[in-house]
């Protein structure tokens, strides 16, 4: 009697509000998904096809065959592989010294690199645009690394630094007695304990990088068009083929939606860490 | 001799500063870049807002000082964004922080399919701001929308309705998007804060007597309110700069109505290409977030050493 009752509080407490959590959370993600697969006439007139009888993938072979979507995920690849391999390699240096060296102006340098990521993306991408343009960037994948960069850069600092915080000092020093130098204890020993770390810094790099539009609608567009900004283009031009859009929303979010799930759980601790704490 | 006395010191003093000077040299790449990519920039954006400038007439550039400040607060338009953006923080924060907060709490219970769930409800932290407009825009929609469908068969709308198009729904159209796509992020950092609280705790409480409200108002509370504070300033940050998703589903319309500040110095920029008058917008913009930047900045700085 008591473990039923117990039971039914878990049910009504727990289980159904979860799942309704759950439901809202991925409902509009399902309802684009479901969305796509329906034919387009079926739409129009019976709206979205729930029996999987009537799916198709036709939506899906107009997007790849008669559209340039596959070039546009590749402009994103480029994009997002180029700021992740930008922002990973300044940053490495630069945590271990905010880890391992206390000195003068180490505090300012640090909030420096946080204050980054707090200014308006507008307030950048104004002046982005008219040094860029000076530059002759305008429209190149160059443009759109360094525009991300002012994201990942910061971002990727400060993750990197809790990482090595949580490795022991006396690692380093222990490989300093056995002749290492300091950049020698750092690629041999400190690279190799965070590469963990480091790998989901690089994903979530990817992601953002991925899922950037305003830049990439200010600073490309025409040669170099990354995939957010080609959905945005189908919204303009077939202002009622939401089956053809919604198809585009879902094979633009997949990679970074496949890669979140991947590494949400360390991604989250080193997220969490500092914000616990503090 | 005296050549010696003096060579002496300074060798040493150089070893010294050697070792000293390591920290920056591993810090210099990481500091030039984003000089050179964002505080030069943002100098120049300052540059600009001083200016009369509108991109495709670069002859015309002349120095106005405070000129497009003093015309950005005798514009309507500025304060109609304004009172748009505090509409926007003032609505989405709570929001998002109540409704993450229910969930972590929801989270924090042991059940068997907990790992899953709690993936499942960060994806639309993951997902693309475009495409988060895009299905929202979808579910919208006046003719086909589902929100509609269901609002019709439910018996409390009678024909379809715009949502996105009408002046008096659009903004909150998008601040229940908004909602939507930040809440994981408030249940993922209050969950971790939750899990930090000490089991024992409650236990001694419940020997103790106290009530469940009891409980979460003496032990829960206290126990998250370092999270939720960074959390709250974090987002309040985030979501007064958003303006992508804002921008696609409805280009700051119908009229003005959900124009807010950054998204006004973006338009004017993008549309306008008056690049003066847009820096200035986006000058004013980011003095005033400014305190809030300060605030959590001081948060911080005690977790530094």
């Amino acid at each position: 009697m008591v473990r039923r009752q117990s039971a039914l509080r878990s049910l009504l407490g727990t289980h159904l509000p979860v799942l309704a959590i759950v439901a809202f959370a991925l409902g509009p993600y399902i309802w684009m998904a479901l969305t796509s697969l329906t034919p387009q006439e079926h739409l129009l007139q019976a709206g979205v096809a729930l029996d999987p009888l009537n799916w198709t993938t036709a939506n899906y072979e107009r997007l790849v065959g008669r559209t340039d979507f596959p070039l546009n995920m590749v402009h994103s690849f480029i994009v997002a592989i180029g700021t992740v391999v930008l922002g990973l390699s300044l940053s490495v240096t630069a945590a271990y010294a905010f880890s391992r060296f206390r000195f003068p102006g180490r505090r300012v340098l640090m909030i420096k690199f946080l204050v980054i990521n707090m200014f308006p993306v507008v307030l950048l991408i104004l002046p982005l645009f008219v040094i860029m343009r000076r530059l002759g960037l305008i429209d190149t994948h160059a443009a759109l690394i360094i525009a991300n960069a002012t994201v990942a850069i910061p971002f990727s600092v400060w993750m990197m630094t809790s990482y090595i915080n949580s490795i022991p000092r006396s690692l380093d020093e222990a490989a300093m007695v056995d002749g290492c130098s300091r950049l020698g204890a750092l690629r041999k020993v400190i690279l190799p304990l965070i590469l963990p770390g480091i790998i989901a810094t690089g994903i979530y790099i990817f992601i953002t990088s991925w899922n950037e539009y305003l830049y990439a609608l200010t600073l490309g567009g025409r040669n170099v068009r990354t995939i957010t900004v080609a959905i945005q283009t189908l919204i303009g031009e077939y202002q009622i083929e939401w089956g053809l859009l919604t198809a585009g929303g879902v094979l633009g979010a997949m990679p970074a939606t496949l890669l979140f799930l991947l590494i949400q759980r360390r991604l989250i601790s080193g997220l969490t860490q500092g914000a616990v704490k503090g | 001799m005296s050549s010696a006395a003096r060579t002496a010191p300074l060798g040493r003093r150089r070893t010294r500063e050697r070792v000293s000077a390591f920290p920056y040299l591993l810090l210099t790449p990481a500091v030039l870049v984003t000089l050179l990519i964002v505080f030069l920039p943002m100098a120049e954006a300052v540059y600009l807002s001083l200016h009369d400038y509108v991109v495709w007439r670069p002859a015309d550039r002349t120095f106005v000082w405070f000129g497009n400040f003093v015309a950005a607060l005798q514009d309507e338009v500025f304060w109609i964004s304004f009172a748009n953006t505090l509409l926007w923080i003032g609505i989405t924060i709570p929001a998002q922080a109540l409704l993450g907060l229910l969930t972590a709490i929801l989270l924090n219970r042991d059940f068997f399919w907990r790992p899953v769930a709690r993936a499942l409800i960060i994806i639309p932290w993951a997902l693309p701001s475009v495409v988060i407009a895009l299905m929202w825009r979808w579910i919208y929609d006046a003719n086909y929308g589902v929100l509609n469908d269901i609002l019709f068969r439910l018996g409390i709308l009678q024909s379809s309705f715009p949502w996105l198009a009408d002046p008096d729904t659009a903004l909150y159209a998008i601040i229940l998007t908004l909602t939507w796509q930040g809440f994981p992020f408030f249940a993922v950092m209050i969950l971790a804060g939750l899990q930090s609280i000490p089991r024992s705790y409650y236990e001694a409480a419940a020997i103790d007597g106290a009530s469940t409200w009891q409980q979460f108002r003496n032990i829960t509370l206290p126990g998250i309110a370092g999270v939720l504070g960074t959390a709250i300033l974090l987002r309040t940050i985030w979501v007064a700069n958003s303006i992508d998703v804002i921008y696609v589903m409805t280009g700051g319309g119908p009229g003005y109505a959900t124009h807010t500040l950054p998204l006004y110095a973006f338009i004017e920029a993008r549309s306008s290409l008056n690049f003066g008058y847009g820096s200035a917008l986006a000058v004013i913009f980011t003095l005033m977030l400014t305190g809030l930047v300060l605030v959590y900045l001081s948060r911080i700085n005690r977790t530094l050493d």
